[in-house]
């Protein structure tokens, strides 16, 4: 697979470590009043989607930026790679 | 029709006309007491068991496409019971029992070769690690004996154990364990469970589950509606495409795991044989291929297939310890769809719906529990209650901390 990086352009998919589902980004409030089952939720349990899945991968031998790929998990189709860090600012999860 | 030698010889005789089909192709009826989704090697385990050892006989296994055409016909067909914790090696060395008993109890040459593993270790740390799994092992009845180099030098002389980087320091063997050949585990279970008054559906999609007031009344497929007292579903990589239909989110992810066969050489490698410093695992087939396999690819996939820099991995691995193989060609190569847990181990449980149970998150190591996986499952279906072996593979434990986890990486399913 080829992932095509934001900043630096088409990079083997080998270069990069895979985290999962971007949901990580969203990390529940651990001051929340549903926290416990909110954290069990975020940290154990997974949509698991057969198609488009967006999910983390980590420019380990590279920048090591932070990525949000879109990709298809029956065909391994890339349709749309983005910064994590784009991601999460527009959550209001990063400043 | 009971096989025997006498019956290959007296049908060879006679220009083998009196071979039957192994199962039969019966229609759907409306009402079973026990639906089992997944025609796999759990599945039709899971039919066999509780036929023959449950008294249950109004049974149906379905299947979306044909059966043991998924992870069972996909593996290297290795078992072994060399686990070290006590949520799960009681149960894989309840699994290898069964193994070796398998054939006579289905009337069924699934080829059961006990031809031994042998674990690699290439550094005092490792060595450390593996005479305390080794210890675990023979606490719970299995067989374990470390191995000094010298004696794998003796039994395996093609092994290159001064390798610069990781040279062979010795090795944890379990004799008992060995191969088996895959798709006869599938055909066997099958054949067994069908005498037995089991209907196994194949092409039949499970489509939905019909779901009244919390309870499961059974299953929407693509040849109609289909009732049910209690629906187990064992679909391994599938588990949460199916499982999402009853709006459940599992543990687990879908990943491709890829495993290789090189071109038939003469015999060349007598027992399975892991890497320690790598990921690498090999064995030789009967008909002289060298079954080999490493790490899954690392990322969400129902491709079942998968990409290059893991094949690279994985037949560096082979060189490091088998420079001999550098000449071998790789005849073929394949991906199948793991589900790899957040413990990198099983579940066996009922789900919050009662009447549906669910059997999965094998990572890729289900091929060896494929009996005590069907026994434990037919005993839960069967009587409602964990069979004593499994009773650790419960559904809630990630949300109680009861985590199974045999290398200790925490909820990365990736790094299991």
């Amino acid at each position: 697979m080829i992932i095509d990086h934001p900043l630096l352009g088409p990079r083997d998919s080998s270069e990069f470590t895979y985290l999962g589902d971007a949901r990580l980004i969203d990390r529940p409030d651990p001051d929340g009043q549903d926290a416990a089952a909110a954290f069990y939720d975020y940290a154990y349990l997974r949509d698991n989607p057969a198609g488009w899945h967006r999910e983390l991968w980590f420019h380990e031998a590279g920048d090591r930026s932070w990525l949000v790929v879109t990709r298809n998990t029956l065909t391994h189709e890339i349709s749309k790679v983005e910064l994590a860090s784009d991601v999460a600012r527009v959550q209001g999860r990063s400043k | 029709m009971r096989y025997s030698g006498f019956r290959v010889i007296k049908e060879a005789l006679t220009g083998h006309k009196g071979w039957k089909p192994a199962w039969r192709e019966p229609e759907p009826a409306s009402y079973y007491d026990i639906v089992i989704v997944g025609g796999g090697g759990h599945g039709l385990a899971t039919a066999h068991y509780l036929a023959k050892e449950f008294g249950q006989a109004r049974v149906a296994v379905i299947e979306k496409g044909w059966i043991g055409g998924g992870n069972v016909g996909r593996n290297t067909t290795i078992i072994r019971s060399n686990y070290l914790l006590d949520g799960n090696e009681p149960f894989y060395e309840f699994s290898l029992k069964l193994w070796e008993g398998l054939e006579q109890d289905l009337n069924y040459n699934a080829m059961v070769s006990q031809r031994g593993i042998l674990n690699l270790i290439h550094s005092d740390g490792q060595r450390d690690a593996f005479i305390r799994r080794g210890n675990g092992m023979i606490l719970n009845g299995a067989d374990a004996e470390l191995m000094t180099t010298e004696a794998i030098k003796k039994k395996y002389p093609f092994l290159n154990t001064d390798d610069a980087r990781f040279p062979i320091k010795g090795g944890l063997a379990q004799h008992r364990g060995g191969t088996v050949r895959h798709d006869a585990v599938a055909w066997g279970y099958a054949r067994s469970a069908d005498s037995r008054g089991v209907d196994i559906i194949q092409n039949c999609e499970v489509t939905g589950f019909r779901i009244e007031n919390g309870v499961c009344k059974g299953v929407e497929t693509s040849r109609g509606f289909i009732g049910a007292g209690k629906v187990g579903c064992a679909v391994a990589g599938s588990s949460g495409r199916l499982l999402g239909l009853a709006n459940m989110r599992l543990p687990i992810e879908s990943h491709v795991l890829q495993a290789f066969v090189s071109e038939g050489l003469k015999p060349v490698l007598p027992g399975v044989i892991t890497f320690g410093a790598g990921h690498f695992y090999c064995s030789q087939s009967d008909k002289g291929g060298l079954v080999f396999g490493g790490d899954i690819d690392g990322y969400n996939s129902y491709a079942q297939r998968g990409n290059l820099p893991v094949v690279e991995d994985v037949c560096e691995g082979a060189m490091a310890i088998f420079p001999m193989l550098g000449r071998a060609r790789l005849l073929r190569m394949w991906g199948g769809v793991m589900d790899m847990s957040m413990d990198g181990s099983p579940i066996i449980d009922r789900t919050h719906i009662d009447g549906l149970y669910f059997n999965g998150g094998w990572c890729y190591g289900g091929f060896k529990a494929t009996p005590a996986s069907g026994f434990a499952f037919a005993h839960l279906l069967a009587r409602d209650e964990p069979h004593p072996t499994a009773t650790a593979y419960r559904l809630d434990r990630f949300e109680k901390g009861y985590m199974i986890d045999e290398k200790g990486v925490g909820n990365q399913p990736n790094l299991h």
